[in-house]
């Protein structure tokens, strides 16, 4: 049974390889590092809020703010960086501070007023949008030459292909991620929450802090999140970003993490994130096929996904069963 | 007492809507009057009444969802997908009654959909809904062609939005009758308590017999209904099918709406009339804001703030802190009384 935890991950990489081994032979083009570059550089700050929205989803809970704070974060940077002579870095530093301070907000209500953290994240996603309207309603663009620097920042890879300077934050927080849930106090306290809060609660996990941490972080990641997709687009826009949370959700979902909490796999998640990604680039390659069949694909692939976790859930419980039947009844043959 | 239970049982509810409403009358001193032009009630009150259907419609659907302790992320993208239909349908030159029982054949496909993967998979709703969410808007694109269908020359659709019947718009009348159907047949039979029942408890209510599969597959089929007709009012409304744009985020508008009517997001309670109350308060105060001259984005952070004054009243912890008080009131009445009881 020790290997059912890793088959929703085994199952993701398996639909990765297959989509990948598709497309390779429908556009041979496909199989380039120039491909793989656009590819991580287009998804980066997908990626970045995904990792965040992990670990909430591990922990049994759902963050729908996430699109609203990339959005203000591009909106604050771009009008900041218009109206002031701040330095680009002293900017981000005080966005991040603000985004991860709101998710830190976010959590102490779902804690401490033991609210569904669907309906607190649902207020937080309309105040983060409310503020960045409030800001400006027009597409700012951002001139700083910093701007230009960072964005000149790559590694060429083997075959002419670009790792930018954005798509090596994302690695690095994936890479950070995998570290924090697997190998550290707090990412023990998040699966033990996502797993069974009473339980937890029972075994010492400090339930106030492991919560707030946990929005903490999906803000600060947001906000980090919402600096990169200001450093790829190059402006701030109030309506930018819709509909990102949905994108993270099934980007986790399709990751392998079980939506219920207690299950799943940062490494998950960057698989989610790769199989979206590959189906935007075929449909990019194909170009008579409309962009909205990306969302009908991704719908599908939720509902397998969902159905497969729920198939193995089911197997799971009926050989629990099985294995108790089995016992009793050694106990009444030997009695 | 005189008042009935259920204006008493709602009086938060009403005590808004009139200030919202007297707020309304002071930014705009005309907002109560009502004319007859054309045989049509004209006025801001009504135009409240005639905008709020579709959130409204939403609304009723939604209740009896989170009554069971569930939720309909869909809803926006299922009048996305119902507008595209109704659209290609009346534009390949079928009949208006053809037309919207399509349109609400596709409705309640999505609804069963929806209610078979809450009740026969055990998905959890948010998930089961959001998969619908997200890729019904690709639907509604695929049967539009990604483009938006007009049916400018079908007055007989456009009426379902614009028109009149007995001097009130149309959407008024549908939204109005589907009320009062649901709350006919939800609380003059047992339906709303067993949808109670599955809300406070699922798997007690399905040992103590009711049928809980069948009651959330019809609870989310009636959502996905309300979700029909809103999406065929808004089509015929703007005279056309937006598969972006159709819909967008009234799921979240229907969900605020239900919350400040009253019914607990943790299920096994809910009131349709406060449902409706509270789609009227969003639709008035969308109205008075527009009216102020507020840019409309102000909307956005006063309903966050709506939330969050409901999450801290709604909250386990506050109630509890409410029914502490409470209790100690009545102890301290009840040790006087006996004191006065004593002293005689």
């Amino acid at each position: 049974m020790k290997n059912s935890k890793y088959l929703p991950l085994l199952a993701t990489f398996v639909v990765f390889v297959l989509g990948y081994v598709i497309c390779i032979s429908v556009f041979p083009n496909m199989l380039s590092t120039r491909v793989a570059g656009n590819l991580l550089t287009d998804n980066a700050f997908l990626g970045i809020t995904a990792v965040g929205m992990t670990f909430v989803i591990l922990s049994g809970g759902i963050d729908l703010s996430v699109g609203s704070v990339i959005a203000f974060t591009g909106v604050f940077l771009s009008v900041i960086l218009r109206d002031t002579s701040i330095h680009p870095l002293a900017a981000f530093a005080i966005v991040l501070v603000l985004t991860t301070a709101f998710g830190a907000a976010m959590g102490g209500v779902i804690f401490f007023l033991d609210m569904p953290p669907f309906i607190v994240t649902l207020a937080g996603m309309f105040l983060a949008r409310g503020i960045s309207y409030l800001l400006t309603t027009e597409s700012v663009p951002i001139t700083h030459p910093f701007y230009s620097t960072l964005q000149e920042i790559y590694i060429r890879m083997p075959g002419g292909g670009r790792l930018t300077l954005i798509a090596m934050i994302m690695l690095a927080v994936f890479a950070l991620g995998i570290i924090l849930a697997q190998r550290t106090r707090f990412g023990t306290y998040v699966y033990a929450l996502g797993g069974n809060l009473t339980s937890a609660q029972l075994m010492g996990v400090p339930v106030a802090k492991t919560t707030i941490g946990i929005y903490a972080l999906s803000g600060f990641l947001a906000g980090l999140s919402g600096i990169v997709f200001s450093l790829y687009t190059s402006a701030g826009y109030s309506l930018a970003a819709v509909g990102v949370e949905l994108d993270a959700i099934a980007a986790v979902v399709i990751g392998g993490t079980l939506l219920t909490g207690g299950y799943g796999f940062v490494a998950g998640t960057f698989l989610g994130i790769c199989i979206q990604g590959l189906i935007q680039t075929y449909i990019v390659f194909d170009g008579t096929l409309s962009s909205w069949w990306t969302k009908i694909v991704i719908g599908l692939l939720l509902f397998g996904f969902i159905a497969l976790q729920r198939g193995l859930m089911w197997m799971s419980e009926r050989s629990a069963r099985n294995m108790r039947h089995a016992s009793a009844a050694a106990q009444a043959s030997g009695a | 007492m005189a008042v009935p239970t259920i204006i008493r049982e709602r009086t938060p509810q009403l005590i808004v809507l009139a200030v919202i409403l007297a707020l309304n009358a002071i930014i705009s001193p005309g907002f109560f009057s009502i004319e007859i032009q054309n045989d049509r009630l004209y006025g801001s009150l009504i135009d409240v009444l005639n905008r709020g259907a579709p959130v409204t419609l939403l609304a009723i659907g939604m209740t009896l969802v989170i009554a069971t302790k569930g939720i309909d992320l869909s809803v926006g993208a299922v009048m996305a997908i119902v507008g595209a239909v109704a659209a290609s349908l009346i534009t390949s030159g079928y009949s208006l009654p053809a037309t919207l029982a399509g349109a609400l054949f596709v409705g309640l496909a999505c609804g069963i959909w929806n209610g078979a993967l809450v009740a026969l998979l055990d998905i959890q709703p948010i998930i089961a809904t959001l998969i619908l969410m997200v890729a019904g808007r690709g639907i509604a694109q695929l049967i539009t062609e990604g483009v938006i269908l007009t049916f400018n020359d079908k007055p007989e659709l456009i009426f379902v939005g614009s028109g009149s019947f007995l001097s009130l718009p149309m959407p008024v009348i549908i939204w109005v009758v589907v009320a009062i159907l649901a709350i006919l047949v939800v609380r003059r039979s047992a339906l709303g308590l067993l949808i109670e029942a599955i809300g406070v408890n699922r798997r007690a209510s399905t040992l103590s017999g009711v049928n809980s599969r069948v009651i959330l597959l019809a609870v989310y089929a009636v959502s996905g209904l309300c979700a029909a007709t809103a999406g065929v009012i808004a089509a015929a409304d703007i005279k056309g099918a937006d598969a972006n744009n159709a819909g967008l985020w009234l799921e979240m508008d229907a969900i605020l709406a239900v919350v400040i009517g009253g019914t607990s997001l943790l299920g096994g309670r809910f009131s349709l009339v406060g449902s409706l109350m509270g789609a009227m308060i969003i639709q008035s105060l969308n109205t008075g804001i527009l009216m102020a001259g507020f840019p409309p984005e102000f909307n956005l952070i006063i309903k966050a703030a709506i939330i969050l004054i409901i999450l801290i009243v709604q909250s386990p912890a506050s109630q509890a802190a409410m029914a502490n008080f409470r209790a100690n009131r009545q102890t301290v009445a009840i040790k006087t009384e006996s004191r006065e009881h004593a002293a005689r």
